[in-house]
């Protein structure tokens, strides 16, 4: 290739913006329950090849057939603001909160997880579901189910303690967020 | 498909751009079909400094694409296209969903606007992996440099392996200008993508078991056939031959089968012949091989073929029980199911009842009487049928392709061309692709250079790609277009007839060009003919023509396409060009609910 050409040069297109860096943020979002809203969420941010790490969809109100949708995703701060603007934009959608900036915002994760084993081990799991209050769920003489409930960062650290004592899987609901105060979204 | 020599720019620093061209080179792609634009400059510099890819300018996207499905069609291999981002994304959209329904394997490279500014309306953007999900087998958005040369040879892996099928490759332009290292994957990232090659042995047994005790068996064929590679279709002969049964095929897998066989009976399905149809309905045991039940061939679901235990084989284990519940599934490549097919076969004790078969074929043989491609000859006018029969004794001789646009002439094409090896009939068949058969014939033309391909096409087809002639001019391929012009979009026509009281609304093809000066315009060269008596010559001066030819066969305006099944009735229920029923009488209220 023509070597005299820069490699930023991208021709009649403007230059990117000064670099930001990522950012996570967990959006709230109001639809309408109904079928294929969840496809057009979602492609806005696959669009941008932007993963969704956390997504909670379940109709709220069902007398109004809305559905609320949690999603936690990790981009540029110029992007995640126009992302939430589109989707503002979507005609099935009602209202888009983005919880991180409000900054008054709950965020509660459950997960179920499955730890097998037997003797000390089993006690130390116990013992450590207790402190962090963890029900069981599930018990045989090998095994257990916990469910714990929580912000993400309490789930992760008892998954990490559960990883020596014979954990075998996790399954996660994915972050529900409130705001706190009287009002509603 | 993928050669396992590595690449002498393995390791080699280089940009996105010529990272594209590179690993195509590196997959062995000699042609590329494509159009330029602002969001692939720099694919197209890298383009310029190369000579192991041809780019081959073609005059729309849809083109491109459609050029590349014939190309990849008529060799096996995966067709290549390059268009820019937006509108030139757009347009390759039809090709696509085209390339999906037929499982023709395609890398499609589309240019992006830079990173930074997906997803801000930028000039010449859309949302190109949002639209082109659903009618791609899989397509990616490049983020990283890194992840290009991966993406690259994956994209050809996933095309080209399992049911196969068209991949997009977004690649936005600051990722074509970042520079990066090269280097071509030895293992297959993806741990969930493994298409099954080899059929689960019990089922082929069984399969063998009952096709064993059949008494009125036979097989039933599609494009899986063709997809799976010539040698799917050699074992396909041996096993028809061996057992002696009876064999049809889908508009998809015409040549998978010599028609020139004893034991085919032609094409079956909505306008397939009578000894076909009948024999699917009446048949004890059907062995569908890479074919899909589609709504074309079964007609009626719930009086398909009611009597008979069915066998499927097919790669895609979606296709298995979608339409018609199947007694033995068998997922796997069609070749390496019916190597163990033939082998189990050769082992089996016992053989088929041969009164039985006797009498399978005497009753095939009463179909065939019957004659259900007739149809009332004329000196005066020349008669569709007559064309493609002329054409096709006219040609038979020669290495010869044929590729159609879609309608009343394709129906037309697939009954009366008769096909003795695979590969050498395109034709869009799921999508149904107005506007395919010109540029796909541009394709096969350059992955065949010396042989004859014709385009079988109708007048109002034809105008939907047309500036596609400027292509063939370009490179000089001397492709035929061979116009039946009855005037109408024929088979829009004899649906009005046959739902709508024959009022024929915009079937007409008003204002016709006049298709010899048009030809001339577009430096190439026009012929018409109008008499049945001048026809064996005008296509005798077609073929020794060494340039492309529009020819224009005008024809009997209002013949319509038999046998005929029509909507909502079962194949034994199929109207005869000779029954003297009016289409107006022929299907039901609820028949016309359905296409």
């Amino acid at each position: 290739m023509n070597a005299n050409v820069p490699a930023s040069s991208t021709s009649h297109y403007p230059t990117a913006p000064t670099a930001q860096t990522d950012v996570t943020h967990t959006l709230s979002v109001l639809v309408d329950n109904e079928p294929g809203v969840l496809a057009r969420v979602v492609g806005l941010f696959s669009g941008r090849g932007y993963n969704i790490e956390s997504l909670t969809v379940s109709e709220t109100q069902h007398a109004k057939h809305q559905s609320l949708i949690t999603i936690v995703t990790t981009g540029k701060p110029m992007v995640i603001e126009q992302i939430k603007n589109q989707l503002d934009r979507l005609v099935p959608v009602h209202r888009v909160v983005d919880m991180t900036l409000s900054g008054r915002s709950i965020e509660r994760e459950l997960a179920m997880v499955k730890v097998a084993g037997k003797g000390e081990n089993r006690v130390e799991a116990l013992r450590l579901a207790d402190a962090f209050r963890a029900r069981v769920i599930d018990a045989t003489t090998e095994s257990f189910v916990f469910e714990i409930t929580g912000k993400s960062d309490k789930i992760e650290q008892f998954v990490a303690l559960m990883l020596p004592l014979g954990l075998v899987e996790v399954s996660r609901t994915g972050i529900a967020a409130i705001a706190r105060g009287p009002e509603a979204m | 498909m993928t050669t396992e020599m590595q690449s002498a720019a393995e390791g080699q620093e280089m940009t996105g751009a010529e990272m594209v061209i590179q690993a195509m080179a590196d997959q062995g792609v000699k042609h590329l079909f494509g159009y330029p634009g602002g969001a692939v400059l720099p694919i197209y510099d890298a383009i310029f400094a190369q000579k192991d890819v041809k780019h081959i300018l073609v005059r729309h996207e849809q083109g491109a694409v459609h050029a590349a499905e014939g190309y990849a069609r008529s060799t096996g291999k995966v067709g290549c296209v390059l268009v820019t981002s937006g509108p030139g994304a757009t347009n390759a959209v039809t090709g696509l969903t085209d390339a999906l329904c037929d499982s023709i394997p395609l890398v499609c490279i589309t240019g992006q606007v830079p990173t930074h500014l997906i997803g801000n309306d930028a000039f010449q953007e859309c949302d190109t992996v949002g639209i082109t999900r659903p009618c791609t087998k899989y397509n990616y958005l490049v983020k990283r440099i890194e992840d290009l040369p991966r993406i690259l040879h994956e994209a050809f892996h996933i095309a080209s392996t399992g049911r196969p099928g068209p991949v997009v490759v977004d690649i936005p332009k600051d990722i074509q200008f970042a520079k990066g290292i090269y280097s071509k994957p030895k293992e297959f990232a993806h741990t969930g993508y493994k298409p099954r090659l080899k059929g689960d042995i019990g089922a082929i047994k069984a399969a063998v078991e009952l096709m064993a005790n059949a008494k009125r068996p036979l097989f039933y064929t599609g494009g899986g056939v063709i997809n799976s590679g010539k040698h799917a279709s050699e074992l396909l002969k041996e096993l028809v031959r061996l057992t002696g049964f009876p064999i049809t095929s889908t508009l998809m897998g015409l040549g998978a089968y010599p028609a020139a066989d004893p034991q085919w009976m032609g094409m079956l399905g909505m306008h397939g012949t009578m000894e076909a149809n009948m024999a699917m309905h009446d048949c004890d045991v059907m062995v569908c091989v890479g074919a899909r039940f589609d709504d074309r061939i079964t007609g009626r679901v719930d009086a398909f073929s009611p009597g008979s235990k069915k066998i499927h084989i097919d790669i895609d284990p979606s296709s298995i029980n979608k339409n018609v519940k199947v007694d033995i599934p068998i997922v796997g490549d069609v070749a390496h199911v019916l190597e163990e097919m033939l082998r189990l076969w050769k082992a089996h004790a016992k053989h088929n009842d041969k009164k039985a078969m006797g009498d399978w074929w005497k009753q095939i043989g009463k179909w065939r009487d019957r004659k259900s491609l007739a149809y009332r000859g004329s000196n005066e006018v020349i008669k569709p049928q007559y064309a493609i029969q002329r054409l096709y004794e006219m040609t038979k001789d020669k290495d010869v392709y044929i590729t159609t646009e879609v309608g009343q002439h394709q129906m037309w094409a697939a009954q009366f061309f008769h096909f003795q090896e695979p590969n050498r009939w395109m034709t869009s068949g799921g999508l149904g692709t107005m506007g395919y058969g010109l540029p796909a014939s541009v394709g096969v033309q350059l992955a065949h250079p010396t042989s004859l391909v014709i385009d079988i096409a109708g007048e109002a087809s034809v105008q939907m790609t047309m500036q596609e002639l400027s292509t063939a001019v370009q490179y000089r391929l001397p492709i035929k277009i061979f116009i039946l012009n009855n005037g109408y979009m024929g088979m829009v026509r004899q649906w009005q007839e046959l739902l709508h009281g024959n009022r024929y609304s915009e079937s007409y093809s008003e204002a016709l060009p006049d298709f010899v000066k048009l030809a001339e315009a577009m430096h190439a060269v026009g012929i018409r003919c109008e008499k049945p008596g001048d026809l064996d010559h005008a296509i005798k001066e077609m073929i020794d023509i060494d340039r492309p030819v529009l020819f224009d066969c005008i024809v009997d305006q209002k013949e319509n396409c038999f046998p005929m099944i029509p909507s909502g009735k079962a194949h034994n229920e199929m109207i005869l060009g000779d029954s003297g029923i009016s289409l107006d009488d022929a299907i039901t209220e609820e028949g016309k609910m359905l296409v």
